[in-house]
């Protein structure tokens, strides 16, 4: 332990409360993980696997199966563009071609100032802002080539880091209750409403 | 453009998505929320459930299964979770991203209306994990919900109790199937699940019987319950009942999603009517739409006269699915198109079942081979027959060889493409390179 931070720590502390089973909260811990780090890093999945308690392997072979989740270091800004359908009918494709050219990179690739790493996107759910491109999972769109690169130098120049955080989509997700109903609670309030269920069925058949 | 009668109910879901601020609770009571859970709770929970019945409110997720019946399937075996679909990840689908960030609490209202009507006291949201702001925006509704007294334990009085839980999803299209959600939410791979059972009622998360419902579908409930289950059934046309939001996207000058009452509205009214779309792009000619969703035939300008209900577009042989609409203008190259729809099906197979995992690959490698100009005659057949392999007899609805319905959806685009456009298959092979300029 001691990788993980306090912060992340105390909201791991609510997550695994809140579901009724450890194992549920894999993933948003790994989310939280890559919130501090940037990507998953082998301590982190170490210490994931104590808390929710399952094996090093499992939580590695569970994260690696979703897209969202980088098992190498990433730059400060993830830059996925979406290239599916709706955005390919506006263009998505000649914006990604520029986007290689302005970041001298290919897909996948890393900026070598650490800046920016570009991804191709599958639909985003943005396709009202077709070609629409995510930024740490903000969205920006529809986008000229233009518009990247007033993104790109605005990015640079730090004038858009209150709406584009770093890393991880749970950062700012603060879950203020805790708290489930206790088991006693629930079973009684299923005994009170299965009672009342009997009584009403019981009135219907004698009228 | 058909005579359109005005609907004073309208909209039902999306009322809330052009106010500022609708994601606080503040605006939210102010605009009725929660009046519909307060009412829930005055009512017995069977008569809940037989207003949503009553209502014929059909699923929102892809499927169009009716909620109400959904709910009652197993009277014997009591309902433990309830699990809603917010993983939004079909292509060019886009509604329940705007209904997750701008009216959570409308999403919240109806959990707890059908937590209330299910005798479910935990319920989850799964939120598609790439909505950053979704996600905060639900957690913070939920938080002022709980504070509200709205969810949580003995919500407003009533003795009722359910605990709420917004969890994130990582990134993977197939997670949106409703078994593979489960075993997401598990912490597990997003592998589908082996049917039968064919539904979650009799197995879902943690083994104990759950039922999934889409974003927009429990969005609806408020008003139904408000209003009653006959008024949202009077409106719309056939089994489909009120009203639903359509995602308008591609080619026309207004994409977006536009809330219209189901059976009243044809395609040419959302493609060109000034209040939705507004026209094709470029004031361009209409080549074809994709009626509803990437796994969806394909469907020409002589069907724009057909009416949006789930029947109408079944009938011409295609589906309603997620409510969205693709336009093409001429400009479109349809070898391209049908091409990186397979590249999204290739990317996003979970890799468990022969055919879907290999033929989603080969056929993404001949298409775009074919649309590169690569390409040999025999390829047409060749890819046609893998799809053929993958949902034989290529009929509609498609054949099932595979554990989920991904693999059997991998054809639409590519035999629609084919048989609507085939002298763009031989042109490419002939010439030997794109003939629209790519
Ligand atoms: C490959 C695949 C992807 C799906 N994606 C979604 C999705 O993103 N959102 C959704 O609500 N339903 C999706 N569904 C449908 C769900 O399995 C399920 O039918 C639905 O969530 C049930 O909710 P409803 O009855 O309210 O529509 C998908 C199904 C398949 C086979
Ligand atoms: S059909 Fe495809 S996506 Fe569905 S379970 Fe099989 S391999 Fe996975
Ligand atoms: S197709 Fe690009 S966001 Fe939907």
């Amino acid at each position: 332990m001691g990788h993980l931070s306090e912060e992340v720590l105390n909201k791991a502390r609510i997550l695994l409360e809140v579901y009724p089973n450890k194992r549920s909260a894999l993933i948003p811990l790994c989310h939280l993980a890559q919130g501090q780090d940037g990507y998953l890093t082998p301590e982190a999945i170490i210490e994931i696997a104590e808390l929710v308690d399952v094996t090093p392997a499992e939580v590695r072979g569970t994260a690696s199966f979703y897209d969202m989740f980088h098992l190498e270091p990433v730059g400060k800004h993830v830059v996925a563009m979406c290239t599916n359908i709706a955005c390919m009918l506006r263009g998505a494709d000649e914006l990604l071609e520029h986007a290689q050219e302005v970041l001298d990179v290919g897909i996948g690739g890393t900026t070598q100032d650490g800046q920016f790493t570009l991804e191709e996107a599958e639909c985003l759910a943005g396709c009202n802002n077709a070609p629409c491109v995510q930024v740490n999972h903000r969205f920006f769109g529809p986008l000229d080539n233009d518009g990247f690169d007033e993104l790109i130098s605005d990015l640079k120049s730090g004038k858009l880091k209150d709406i584009v955080p770093e890393h991880g989509v749970l950062n700012r997700v603060e879950r203020q209750h805790g708290l489930k109903a206790t088991p006693d609670q629930i079973q009684a309030e299923r005994d009170v409403m299965e009672s009342a269920k009997k009584e009403r069925l019981a009135k219907k058949s004698t009228s | 453009m058909s005579e359109k009668a005005v609907n004073k109910n309208l909209p039902i879901v999306s009322k809330r998505l052009g106010l500022p601020d609708a994601y606080k609770l503040e605006t939210y009571l102010a605009t009725g929320g929660y009046d519909g859970l307060k009412k829930a709770l005055q009512m017995n929970p069977e008569d809940v459930s037989n207003e949503v019945m009553k209502a014929s409110l059909l699923g929102r997720g892809g499927a169009g299964f009716p909620a109400g019946r959904k709910w009652s399937m197993l009277k014997a075996n009591p309902v433990k979770y309830l699990v809603i679909n917010g993983d939004e990840s079909e292509p060019a689908t886009f509604k329940d991203h705007d209904l997750i960030e701008l009216d959570p609490h409308q999403i919240i209202e109806g959990v707890v209306i059908a937590s209330y009507a299910l005798g479910v006291n935990q319920a989850f949201i799964f939120c598609r994990g790439e909505f950053a702001l979704g996600l905060e925006r639900l957690q913070s509704a939920l938080n002022e919900a709980y504070d509200y007294g709205a969810v949580g334990s003995d919500i407003f009085g009533s003795g009722f109790s359910v605990d709420l839980v917004v969890h994130p999803g990582a990134g993977a299209y197939i997670c949106g199937e409703e078994t593979a959600l489960l075993q997401s939410l598990e912490g597990k791979r997003g592998y589908p699940r082996i049917k039968p059972p064919y539904f979650p009622a009799v197995m879902g998360l943690y083994n104990q019987p759950t039922v999934v419902n889409n974003i927009e579908t429990v969005s609806n409930l408020p008003w139904i319950i408000q209003n009653g289950g006959d008024a949202f059934a009077a409106m719309g046309q056939d089994s489909s009942a009120g009203s639903r939001i359509f995602a308008l996207s591609g080619h026309v000058k207004k994409p977006g999603n536009y809330e219209v009452e189901m059976g009243k509205v044809t395609f040419r009214d959302i493609i060109f009517d000034p209040e939705y779309g507004g026209g094709i792009l470029d004031d361009l000619e209409l080549k074809a739409f994709i009626p509803g969703g990437v796994s969806a035939p394909w469907f020409g300008p002589e069907l724009l006269d057909l009416p949006l209900t789930q029947e109408a577009i079944a009938s011409k042989g295609s589906m309603l699915g997620s409510g969205s609409i693709v336009v093409f203008n001429e400009s479109t190259c349809p070898v391209r198109a049908a091409w990186r729809i397979s590249k999204f099906f290739y990317r996003e197979s979970c890799g468990q079942c022969t055919p879907c995992r290999e033929g989603s690959g080969w056929i993404e490698k001949i298409m775009h081979r074919i649309e590169t100009g690569s390409g040999r005659m025999e390829d047409i057949e060749l890819v046609l027959d893998v799809c053929d392999n993958i949902a034989p007899g290529l009929t509609w609805p498609p054949k099932q060889t595979t554990i989920c319905v991904l693999g059997p959806s991998i054809p639409s685009s590519i035999v629609s493409a084919v048989n609507m456009f085939k002298q763009d298959f031989v042109d490419h092979i002939e010439k030997g390179k794109c003939t629209f300029g790519k």
